[in-house]
């Protein structure tokens, strides 16, 4: 058996007094594609946060040594205060200039896309510089919160299928928030249900019954059946 | 004439890196902070004017005890920040004119910097190269804790000490420019000529040359412009750099 890349255990997490995890715990394992899933509200996104070490909190959070994080924001509203080209943006990260055309061509985009300005980018197009910012630095983990789903990104490449593509290539381990239920059927081998606490943990297929999806999502879950079956 | 370019040498160190500061005060509302701290130095100037000691002197520990205050009041209220440096701001107002003779009031709410001493000239450079290093060595780190403090810190930035090098920068920067244009007018400098160089820049390195050039211009045109018309300097620095802005906006338009 390997050691799993990531234990959590017993985790709280409060957030000016309101409790918004509780006793939370599971194990990542490398290679793992796993979705948080859950209503608006429910905490996935703290608890994405949380992993990251960015919040402060309660229990115990262990990623395997020397784990590289790459994370890729829901969005950045302040990002279009400051004048800067996407070359300006990647600068920031301190990365040399070939591993930023190098991570840049991976995911497609020509090298003269750096000379761009951030403000022009289409949300698609920004999506996947991000992607971008989070890759270089070669990190074992990559953090994504709310991918966008249904945005083009560029031919016919869904966000999903770049995100599938790039766990082949570099050998990822995924974390991902969402509250799309098809991309946690297609796509992810380890799922979190997230309503305060956890409703309910394990494989996609056999944990997410009408049941427990009632229990997640109470009155909205016809909507999120529906959208499943499509 | 030797007085002259004391004052326009001392003018341009101050105008240019107020300007180059404020490229990161205009994201997230930072530049409007400055007038509140602005106005918070005038008990300090008031002080100053009637001990007869270096403005600066009396300007910088108002402007600590400001961001101080408003930082502890933040945490304590979770308030939003302009309201609270409102608060602060009209404290430190009300406290200058209970004691500031009347009479030497206008040096403190436009400022002076043409009778400045050899003396302050010499200790307005060194301090504002030092501020302008500094903003040189955490500038990219800056741009991206404005941009997003969790990406900066999964980017392991320690984010608490950037804050402290930034809000020291802007304490030395703001005590300064009370000397240029007075306590009333010191979020000017550190807003004007961004705002025009964000008009006319799509790169970050143009935005960052633009601001400090117009910080700089604007302070030379406006001592210029005193040395002609007698006018006060302070207000015409301001007002030089508001007509840049509204070129720029000219400009704008145009692209």
């Amino acid at each position: 058996m390997t050691e799993p890349i990531l234990k959590v255990e017993n985790l709280n997490v409060k957030l000016e007094d309101k409790e918004i995890i509780k006793n939370l715990s599971f194990n990542v394992k490398r290679g793992d594609v796993l979705t948080i899933l859950g209503p608006n509200g429910a905490g996935k996104t703290i608890l994405l946060k949380a992993l990251l070490g960015v919040l402060p909190y309660k229990g115990k959070i262990e990623w395997q040594k020397k784990v590289k994080i790459g994370y890729v924001p829901q969005r950045l509203p302040f990002i279009k205060e400051t004048p800067m080209s996407v070359k300006d943006f990647f600068k920031l990260k301190g990365a040399s200039k070939e591993e930023i055309e190098k991570t840049l061509n991976s995911v497609g985009f020509e090298n003269s896309f750096l000379n761009k300005n951030i403000g022009e980018l289409s949300s698609g197009q920004f999506q996947r510089i991000l992607i971008v910012w989070a890759l270089i630095g070669n990190p074992d983990v990559l953090f994504f919160d709310e991918p966008t789903t249904g945005i083009d990104i560029g031919g016919e490449k869904t966000i999903y299928a770049l995100l599938a593509e790039l766990k082949e290539k570099r050998n990822l381990t995924l974390l991902l928030v969402t509250h799309d239920l098809s991309v946690v059927f297609k796509f992810s081998n380890f799922v979190i249900c997230l309503n305060k606490c956890s409703v309910c943990q394990g494989v996609p297929k056999e944990v997410l019954s009408s049941e427990t999806l009632h229990k997640l999502y109470g009155e909205e879950v016809k909507f999120y059946e529906h959208n499943n079956k499509q | 004439m030797e007085q002259f370019l004391l004052s326009l040498i001392a003018g341009i160190f101050i105008g240019g890196v107020a300007g180059y500061l404020g490229t990161l005060m205009l994201s997230k509302k930072m530049s409007l902070v400055a007038g509140p701290l602005g106005h918070l130095t005038l008990p300090g100037i008031a002080l100053a004017l009637i001990y007869g000691f270096d403005i600066f002197l009396g300007a910088f520990p108002f402007v600590v005890l400001g961001i101080i205050l408003i930082w502890l009041f933040e945490i304590k209220t979770k308030l939003p920040m302009e309201a609270l440096t409102a608060v602060v701001f009209s404290l430190g107002v009300a406290i200058t004119f209970l004691f500031l003779p009347i009479e030497q009031a206008e040096i403190a709410l436009v400022g002076d910097i043409t009778k400045v001493s050899l003396g302050e000239v010499i200790i307005t450079v060194i301090l504002c190269s030092s501020v302008f290093f500094i903003i040189k060595k955490i500038y990219p780190k800056m741009v991206l804790i404005n941009i997003s403090e969790d990406l900066a810190k999964t980017e392991k930035i320690n984010v608490k000490k950037y804050n402290f090098f930034y809000l020291g920068a802007i304490a030395i920067i703001v005590a300064l420019g009370v000397k240029m244009v007075g306590g009333l007018l010191t979020a000017a400098l550190v807003a004007i000529p961004v705002c025009a160089a964000r008009n006319l820049s799509k790169k970050l390195f143009q935005y960052v040359f633009l601001a400090t050039s117009f910080g700089a211009i604007s302070a030379l045109l406006g001592i210029l412009l005193f040395k002609l018309t007698d006018f006060p300097a302070g207000p015409l620095i301001i007002i030089i750099s508001a007509s840049i802005f509204l070129i720029s906006m000219i400009f704008k338009r145009r692209t």
